[in-house]
């Protein structure tokens, strides 16, 4: 699973799904490389479900190529599913067994199972190994959902929204179980709301909105330079607020305080976050302009973030 | 590679069965209402004294208690799966199952044990309490016993195939209890389980033949019912290979029914 391979775990093109007359994925091209964990991004309604679930082989495409560790999930049999681990969506299963008697029953089906004292520890729910999974609190039936995703020890895990309900505590806890997945040579896919996760945890993003691929790279890239350039924000006397994009925001501030001759009110340099950025694109792709964020356009970004 | 078929089955029929006596509206729906309805049926009509044609009189509760047997089989496989499956499909079980290396086949055959599990537990603990409690006489002889377990296994799984079968009709697992459980009730009425199978019109027996529970009822009837009773039945015999036929044309039925339309999930075209 380690060794060096040129072949990706994951290869889509030109994907497209159609539901009676109405385009959820539109064109959609993607690779995943071995051992990369790859968080897509996009609200909702915006085509991920769609396109996670083409690839964990739950719906069928209406064209396009798709292969997924070198096979076609509309045609993976039970050796395919036996290399592959889902996290789905919680779901509202009567949770009449025990937390031991899941993963015992899940680990029966996989023919190189993890240990499953190990991974309820990896979950942390030792102290609630011998409850009923209905008698647990919604972050930890996720937990469970995540035990049951990995106890195969799956070559390419699938996480839809994978911490829907964890305190951050917990939070921080499955950060490290997936980075020690990562470290074993796991393949991860990663849907997820929360950016701050996928910044934490993903190698490169892709963002999906109107059912398009509008802008996939590595975390730190994505939007590119642009996007990422720095606002410089400040007030003027009158109270009016003036905001510069600029390369240079020291030598801008500098500029403004030459001009002012004083220190300028409510001086901030603001580096956009990948929130910011996701929402940029979001927004570009859902009015059709690729145009940078003007003044007004910034101000609606920190509306929403607020 | 996956874990084999056998593994996987037996894994299923574990978890399959904690669930089922873990689950109360199973319990009482499907495992202790044959129980119930003996119970009563026995102390309601307990004044009418013993019944039946001269000579082959019995109590009532002898009557229900091979009614009681074909009540049994026929929820532990029809109504049980039905309902099961049919909730299984709608609150994700099938669809985090379907995710993994299980086989469909595997995925029945922890269906169908557990059906046997509990429809033989249940069958073996209403002759108990019928021949402890109420005091009915079991039959002595071998060949009788015989014909229970064949009719008893046939009906079982026939019940089994066409509870997996059903269970594709609700469109939620809400809706399926409301479907299936007045469907079998009304079955159950005409086909000599509630009500004494001679008492019936010719018409009602007739459209009851259509169904396999009208023949389980009969085969259970031949076995615990004493000799001057066939003279009740349609045509005045037990006609075995007539059950024999009926179930095993049920069990083709149910057999490519339930393989034609199991989906893990509802999958759109």
């Amino acid at each position: 699973m380690n060794t060096t391979r040129t072949d990706a775990a994951v290869r889509v093109r030109g994907l497209r799904k159609v539901y009676g007359g109405v385009t959820a994925v539109d064109d959609l091209h993607l690779d995943i490389a071995h051992g990369e964990t790859f968080a897509l991004l996009g609200p909702n309604g915006a085509g991920k479900s769609t396109t996670v679930e083409i690839l964990e082989g739950y719906r069928l495409r209406t064209s396009g190529e798709v292969s997924v560790l070198g096979i076609d999930p509309a045609r993976g049999g039970l050796d395919w599913k036996s290399r592959i681990g889902m996290v789905l969506q919680s779901t509202g299963e009567t949770g009449l067994l025990t937390v031991t008697e899941m993963l015992r029953h899940f680990a029966s089906l996989y023919p190189n199972p993890r240990d499953i004292d190990e991974v309820i520890a990896a979950v942390g729910l030792e102290a609630k190994a011998k409850t009923r999974v209905a008698k647990l609190s919604g972050g930890q039936q996720r937990r469970v959902d995540v035990a049951l995703g990995i106890v195969g020890r799956p070559e390419l895990l699938f996480l839809d929204e994978p911490t829907t309900g964890f305190d951050p505590e917990a939070r921080r806890q499955f950060w490290g179980l997936i980075r020690s997945l990562k470290a074993e040579g796991t393949t991860i896919l990663l849907t997820t709301h929360y950016l701050d996760e996928a910044a934490q945890l993903a190698d490169r993003a892709g963002v999906i909105a109107g059912g398009r691929l509008v802008d996939v790279g590595a975390i730190d890239e994505i939007g590119g330079a642009e996007a990422r350039t720095p606002v410089v924000r400040w007030r003027d006397a009158a109270g009016t607020t003036h905001e510069v994009r600029t390369v240079e925001p020291g030598m801008h501030v500098a500029s403004v305080v030459a001009a002012l001759g004083r220190e300028p009110d409510g001086l901030e340099v603001i580096r956009p976050t990948l929130e910011d950025i996701y929402l940029g694109l979001v927004r570009d792709a859902s009015t059709g302009s690729a145009s940078e964020l003007d003044d007004t356009e910034l101000d609606d970004t920190e509306e929403a973030l607020a | 590679m996956t874990t084999s078929l056998m593994t996987q089955g037996t894994s299923r029929i574990g978890v399959e069965t904690k669930t089922y006596f873990r689950a109360a509206d199973t319990l009482f729906f499907t495992f202790l209402f044959p129980f119930v309805m003996l119970a009563i049926f026995s102390a309601a009509f307990s004044a009418a004294g013993e019944v039946g044609p001269p000579g082959a009189e019995v109590s009532m509760g002898a009557l229900y208690l091979p009614a009681m047997l074909a009540a049994g089989i026929f929820l532990s496989g029809v109504q049980n799966l039905a309902i099961d499956i049919a909730m299984e499909k709608s609150n994700g079980t099938l669809k985090r199952l379907g995710g993994t290396p299980l086989s469909p086949v595997g995925y029945f055959a922890g269906k169908i044990g557990q059906v046997f599990v509990t429809g033989t537990l249940q069958a073996g603990l209403l002759i108990l309490a019928g021949w402890l409690v109420l005091g009915i006489e079991l039959p002595t002889d071998p060949a009788k016993w015989v014909t229970f377990a064949w009719v008893f296994v046939l009906g079982l799984t026939t019940c089994a195939l066409l509870g997996i079968a059903l269970s594709a009709l609700p469109r939620s697992g809400k809706s399926a209890a409301a479907v299936v459980i007045p469907v079998g009730l009304i079955l159950q009425f005409i086909s000599g389980v509630y009500l004494q199978w001679n008492m019936l019109p010719d018409w009602l027996q007739n459209f009851a033949s259509l169904f396999p529970l009208k023949w389980i009822a009969q085969g259970m009837r031949s076995v615990f019912l004493p000799e001057g009773w066939e003279s009740l039945e349609q045509n005045g015999s037990w006609n075995l290979p007539g059950v024999a036929i009926a179930l095993g044309i049920w069990l083709v039925v149910g057999f490519v029914l339930s393989r034609i339309t199991f989906r893990w999930i509802r999958r759109d075209a």
